[in-house]
């Protein structure tokens, strides 16, 4: 179990990186426990995680999958920064100072590098799912430039990063009032869907919480996708919100037609 | 006698259990729903991360709507040519009729398919396929199919169990009674009772040094239902893909689409020559994996390999524009991972751990297994496929029969309406069974025991074997398992990643038993099992599968006869000759 044999054989050729890696429970003492991990050419930050795993701390608490930055399960914050660890590079990372590997704030502790997303997934329950415009079962007419927008957002891979990051759900911790950049995102997948015929608007105003975005586009820079979470999904619900709610000639027109 | 192990251990009903949460699990359990019965879906990660999302090309149905002339018998015949006729006939034909309906379906529940000039769904070609049949989303299809289900899934009324595992299927009289597991986060049992059990755990490549598969691919369905009696057949048949990432090392294992082939990548080796032009002059690229593999496999052991023993595999031809619209996932992910720009030059590839073509026998029609009442659809179970499976026929695999499974699973509740009862021994032993590596002082190191796992089946039962080398494999696996007794892990039982493992290798090493076991009675080369010292076809075996099950306690291996395909179905093929 020890990993001395090679450590001595690596020592004279490999660079060591220190890593403070957070420990601990809501029951357990917590803070920051330190290991060194001999660097190879190419290696991330979750390669170091399972060499501490597999020399040092066999029952160190950490989610992956795929370790292709496919699956969103790796999401933890690496020198404060939401990162997925299995796309973090260790040469893109100052090893002359420790590696910090902490738990996303933003969400109860579970242990160690695990904490708690179930909130993420009661959000999608809330959602009005996909709902059909055409209920027989032929093939349908879509055009490519018609889906282009709405395959950007289902890039998603739910990794919450951008959840972890906004400081309404961070640091003002207002979960009840708000579902968060992912799924704001999703509402947008469907609202802009062209084949979807329900209407989310409402919902997305009054307890999606639009309005409490205040477009710092944090939530954008952390994507691992790359989906432009404030540009296009966001702001544009935000005018439809806009539209619906306080355009006065189409207010008139819904008193018109008794549609409040 | 009155059962209390409801007073010492959580405990969840349901008409249904699914067991694995990828799109068959899913599909399966959507299915279920539909039919009215009460669903627990177990997953052994968050809901959405299985493996479906690491499935890229596309989703294989004959829609024809690129190429007119696809249709159902079209894509059957290359189904039965890709698995080497030992596939379930059935199945390949239930597969080829149903999987348009199954992509129109998943279009109705949300899915956004890339689209045709005329506004139809795309289709791409891919290895083995006569036509462009290949419907995709660029090269992330499988995220877009897990994502359809989850979405319509947490809104059927099924009850999902996030992060739990389950280890041992309980029984009354011969006829499945529910399942018995922990939660990850906690370590705390639990324990299910169910009339039908859907396993739909995926297949067993983390018992390989070099794969694409993830932790969670340990063989815990197969485990399982060996366990309890259930009939495993063809469990040599593990599909090697030909392209995974050879260098640099974050990325060795990773896996390259075959769609860069579908879209006209190039293989060449370290003379600049297109060697599948000596193997396949035909398909060249697009020839089917298990060719394309040992291709691979060939020229780096004949020193025409690259740098770092792989091949180079080069689309970079057909433009950066093309490239980054088609590929965008691969594009952005080898730049970020590996500083390899695939617009510019070639990759670095050779063959990686990929799919498990072997598992539970099942009823073609009903996906219920040797066991009543238990039944199992997508990777974990078996026939399908035959001797090597074709890119694309996963993902449809895992939609038709995940809905077979489920209806399965209603019809068996109909006709056995009785209720089955779990025994305390039952549980009570399987509390022990789990508990024990935490009493076991100073035994072996759960992550050192599946590295020797993994090295070994690497080495000796992987891409190519022998005799000798199953042989000693057998011996090795025999004294892993003994080892794997002696595993001892530390700390609680909370979130405890050791003690997962140390669960997770009994099943691995039961596994790879039966891999070497069918390995060495197989003496031919077919599909995805390649015999160094039995090359080529055999008459004998081109007629019979490998069976597995367990005899009072041994492994037996065996073989069965190939259900005979019906006067009309092989009138296809003469026509085609």
């Amino acid at each position: 179990m020890t990993p001395e044999s090679e450590l001595t054989t690596s020592e004279s050729t490999q660079p060591i990186a220190t890593f403070l890696v957070f420990r601990g429970s809501a029951e357990e003492p917590q803070g920051f426990q330190e290991f060194k991990v001999p660097v190879e050419e190419g290696m991330v930050v979750l390669d170091a995680v399972h060499y501490i795993q597999q020399h040092f701390a066999p029952d160190l608490a950490v989610r992956w999958n795929c370790k292709a930055a496919k699956c969103g399960s790796c999401s933890a914050e690496v020198n404060g920064k939401p990162s997925l660890m299995c796309k973090t590079r260790m040469d893109a990372l100052p090893l002359d100072e420790p590696v910090r590997v902490s738990p996303l704030k933003a969400f109860p502790l579970t242990r160690d590098l695990v904490t708690d997303v179930s909130w993420n997934y009661e959000q999608n329950k809330r959602i009005t799912p996909f709902t059909p415009k055409d209920e027989n079962t032929d093939a349908w007419n879509v055009r490519q430039e018609d889906v282009d927008r709405v395959q950007e957002f289902r890039r998603c891979i739910e990794c919450f990063l951008c959840q972890d990051v906004c400081h309404v759900v961070r640091d003002h911790d207002q979960k009840d009032a708000f579902v968060g950049p992912r799924f704001l995102v999703r509402l947008a997948s469907l609202e802009m869907h062209p084949m979807d015929a329900a209407d989310r608007i409402p919902f997305i105003k009054e307890e999606a919480g639009s309005g409490l975005c205040n477009i710092t586009k944090c939530c954008t820079e952390v994507c691992p996708e790359h989906i432009h979470i404030t540009d296009n999904a966001i702001i544009p619900l935000k005018e439809r919100v806009v539209d619906r709610y306080y355009d006065p000639v189409l207010w008139f027109l819904r008193k018109l037609r008794g549609k409040a | 006698m009155v059962q209390n192990y409801e007073t010492r251990y959580e405990c969840h009903h349901h008409d249904v259990l699914v067991v694995g949460a990828g799109g068959a699990g899913l599909r399966a359990a959507i299915e279920a729903s539909a039919q009215g019965l009460s669903v627990g879906l177990v997953c052994k990660s968050l809901l959405g991360k299985a493996h479906t999302v690491m499935a890229e090309g596309g989703v294989a149905a004959a829609m024809a709507n690129v190429d007119g002339e696809d249709g159902w018998q079209t894509h059957f015949k290359d189904t039965m040519h890709g698995g080497k006729f030992l596939n379930n006939w059935r199945m390949a034909q239930i597969h080829a009729q149903e999987s348009p309906d199954r992509i129109r379906e998943l279009e109705r529940w949300g899915a956004v398919f890339d689209r045709t000039e005329s506004g139809k769904i795309l289709q791409r070609p891919f290895g083995g396929h006569t036509y462009r049949r290949l419907c995709h989303v660029g090269d992330h299809t499988g995220l877009e199919l897990i994502r359809t289900l989850q979405d319509k899934g947490v809104h059927s009324g099924m009850d999902v169990y996030m992060e739990a595992t389950i280890t041992h299927l309980l029984m009354d009289n011969g006829r499945i009674a529910g399942a018995f597991g922990y939660w990850r986060e906690s370590g705390r049992f639990i324990v299910f009772s169910a009339k039908t059990v859907i396993l739909a755990t995926g297949g067993i490549g983390k018992a390989y040094s070099v794969t694409s598969n993830s932790w969670e691919y340990t063989a815990d369905g197969h485990a399982a239902a060996y366990r309890v009696g259930a009939e495993l057949i063809d469990m040599e048949f593990v599909q090697f893909h030909p392209t995974g990432m050879v260098w640099p090392n974050g990325v060795k294992g990773l896996l390259i689409t075959e769609a860069v082939r579908g879209e006209g990548g190039q293989l060449t080796n370290s003379e600049g020559e297109r060697f599948m032009k000596n193997v396949d002059p035909k398909r060249m690229e697009l020839s089917t994996r298990d060719i394309v593999a040992k291709a691979i496999y060939r020229e780096v052991k004949e020193g025409r390999g690259s740098p770092h023993g792989g091949v180079f595999l080069d689309i970079s031809h057909r433009g950066a524009e093309f490239i980054k619209k088609k590929l965008p996932g691969m594009y952005r992910q080898l730049l970020e991972f590996a500083d390899v720009d695939i617009t510019k030059g070639p990759m670095e590839v050779g063959p990686t751990t990929h799919y498990t073509m072997g598992g539970l026998r099942v009823e073609a029609d009903s996906a219920q297994t040797t066991v009543p009442g238990l039944f199992a659809c997508g990777e974990v179970a078996a026939g399908m496929h035959g001797a090597n499976r074709l890119g694309g026929n996963s993902l449809s695999d895992l939609l038709v029969f995940g809905r077979r499974a489920g209806i399965g699973a209603a019809d068996y509740i109909r006709q056995n309406p009785g209720v089955p009862v779990i025994r305390d021994e039952d549980v009570d032993a399987a509390a022990r069974e789990l508990i024990t590596p935490f009493e076991q002082e100073n035994g072996e190191n759960p992550y050192e025991l599946h590295r020797e796992l993994q090295t070994m089946m690497q080495a000796k039962v992987g891409i190519v074997r022998q005799e000798a080398d199953l042989q000693s494999a057998l011996t090795d696996l025999q004294g892993l398992a003994e080892r794997a007794r002696r595993v001892s892990v530390q700390g609680s039982r909370q979130f405890n990643t050791a003690w997962h493992l140390a669960i997770d290798l009994g099943s691995m090493i039961l596994a790879s038993q039966a891999v070497a076991h069918c390995a060495l009675q197989r003496q031919e080369s077919r599909g995805g099992h390649t015999r160094l010292d039995h090359e080529g076809y055999n008459d004998y075996w081109a007629r019979h599968n490998s069976t597995v099950r367990q005899e009072n306690g041994d492994m037996r291996i065996g073989v069965s006869e190939l259900p005979q395909m019906p006067e009309e179905l092989a009138k296809l093929f003469e026509e085609a000759v």
